[in-house]
């Protein structure tokens, strides 16, 4: 990356992470899922600075093109206003909190511990084809496949479920 | 001829900014041509004259529009949501120029030696793209999924029942027919064996049995399913229940007055051009020539999008509106599968027929 990608890079790296706040802290349901649609897109823009035009392209077309738009159209037909904070949660609960808490910091420490900061993925130039190539490809042809039929059943069962309830 | 210089930072600074200022500029005319071209030849189907008062046979009616629109008092509703509001039609307008940038719209243009020229321009060739995307096509499909947003925010903030059914219709009508889009799109794709626009067009250069080799003629069913799909996307009749009038007195932007909701409109014929520009490139060889002998070039291009326009502008003076069940019956139950059922087709005869290439895995 040049010295504007790299701008780029920390820009869009900081309106995910604002937005990812705004997300969790907002008490309106619909604009916590208007600042999501924001965190896949700058999760975009870093994709392809990253060289991963494709991955950039999927990011927005499945999570900000498909998921969010039924998220917010079920937001939208329930009419949500406000979110209703719950109360206050017992210490118990703190401290289940704090231990996971504890627990994500120092996996994604270990990760940066071992990964290191340094330009770790530069210069690895895929074309989409390639890519594409790549992943039917026999080795990872059969994990792809399982995923699919996974989320294939996800879906039967959901329609299942919800035909029961309307019966 | 030796190979030009590569260009210093600057100057590829000048040529990309004239690049998208010129893009923009054309489309900018040509939606201002088709409002007043849609008006006028609306009102030749119910046989009526349309504008004709401003200027000669009416000619300066977008200008008068567009100066009405600009002076316009610009209203919001007391509970709308401020910000969401004014962002929506910015987002609305943006998502539909941003589609434009991977449209290809001609072969790359040579420049003359001229002596008026600056030296590093003279000889040189440039792309009539502003961006040349690896993944072209999946990139549209990406701004367009976007363009969702801007309307659906529009409905939500108004913050009145009428435009906020209007924008869930449009998202689900959207949802639903960017699905069959997205699938007719995949023969083309399977064919030409890339996403980039420049690619597909190129594959559909040369002849045989005296016809051109373009996907209209080697992806009919494709071709047939992405025109439908298309019109819905653009919420063109009869697909344009989302502003259904009877019903939803305007839809999404029936709280949106002046500039704002001439910025809607503006989305939408951009939106309008794009697919047309999509259907001549993927379909009917882009800027590529229909006659043996004649060269390939933009002219061909302009009229292939011009021929696709009036198709839509004769569409919505002919047909009527669909009930909002048979536009969601007809998108799921018809358009999907038949697309699906296309791309298994196109499949097998790419692995088994009589030019079955053996796919190089790693």
């Amino acid at each position: 990356m040049d010295a504007a990608g790299v701008a780029l890079f920390y820009a869009f790296g900081a309106l995910a992470l604002v937005s990812a706040l705004a997300m969790v802290l907002q008490r309106n349901p619909t604009y916590s899922a208007f600042a999501l649609v924001l965190v896949m897109c700058s999760l975009s823009v870093i994709f392809g600075l990253l060289g991963s035009p494709f991955i950039a392209a999927l990011q927005i077309i499945v999570y900000a093109g498909a998921v969010m738009v039924l998220f917010l159209f079920v937001l939208m037909l329930l009419n949500v206003q406000r979110e209703v904070p719950a109360r206050a949660a017992g210490g118990r609960l703190r401290l289940v909190a704090a231990a996971l808490v504890t627990a994500l910091v120092a996996e994604v420490g270990s990760v940066f511990w071992r990964a290191g900061l340094g330009p770790a993925a530069a210069g690895y130039e895929a074309s989409t084809a390639k890519m594409a190539a790549l992943l039917f490809s026999y080795r990872y042809l059969y994990a792809f496949e399982a995923t699919s039929v996974l989320i294939l059943a996800a879906l039967v069962g959901a329609v299942v479920l919800a035909r029961r309830s309307a019966q | 001829m030796n190979e030009p210089l590569p260009l210093t930072p600057l100057q590829q600074a000048i040529v990309s900014t004239l690049q998208v200022l010129l893009i923009f500029a054309a489309n900018l005319g040509l939606f201002t041509a088709i409002t007043y071209v849609e008006r006028r030849l609306l009102a030749f189907m119910q046989f009526r004259l349309g504008p004709n008062r401003t200027g000669p046979f009416g000619l300066l009616q977008p200008v008068a529009d567009g100066i009405k629109l600009f002076f316009k008092e610009e209203l919001m509703p007391e509970s709308a949501t401020r910000w969401l509001f004014f962002l929506a039609p910015a987002l609305s307008v943006a998502s539909a120029f941003l589609a434009l940038a991977v449209v290809p719209y001609g072969a790359p243009v040579v420049l003359p030696r001229w002596g008026l020229l600056p030296a590093w321009l003279q000889g040189r060739s440039f792309p009539l793209q502003i961006a040349d995307l690896d993944v072209g096509l999946l990139y549209i499909f990406a701004i367009t999924a976007l363009g969702v947003y801007g309307i659906v925010m529009a409905g939500w903030a108004s913050n009145n029942k009428y435009t906020l059914l209007g924008g869930l219709r449009s998202s689900a009508q959207m949802f639903s027919y960017e699905l069959a889009l997205g699938l007719s799109w995949v023969g083309v794709i399977m064919l030409a064996g890339s996403f980039r626009i420049q690619d597909i067009v190129a594959s559909q250069q040369g002849f045989s049995w005296g016809l051109p080799n373009w996907n209209v003629f080697r992806q009919f069913p494709a071709f047939v399913i992405y025109l439908i799909a298309a019109t819905a996307e653009c919420a063109r009749i009869p697909f344009d229940l989302p502003e259904g009038e009877a019903e939803l007195v305007a839809g999404f932007h029936t709280e949106y007055s002046s500039m704002k909701f001439a910025m809607f409109q503006m989305g939408e014929y951009i939106n309008l051009i794009t697919v047309s520009a999509l259907a001549s490139n993927l379909f009917f060889g882009g800027w590529l020539s229909p006659i043996a002998f004649v060269p390939a070039s933009f002219f061909w291009f302009l009229f292939k999008v011009l021929a696709f326009l009036f198709f839509f502008i004769w569409l919505r003076g002919t047909l009527p509106r669909f009930r909002y069940d048979q536009l969601m019956q007809f998108g799921w139950k018809l358009l999907v599968p038949a697309a699906a059922i296309w791309i298994l087709a196109t499949a097998g005869f790419l692995a088994f027929g009589p030019a079955a290439r053996v796919a190089v895995l790693d």
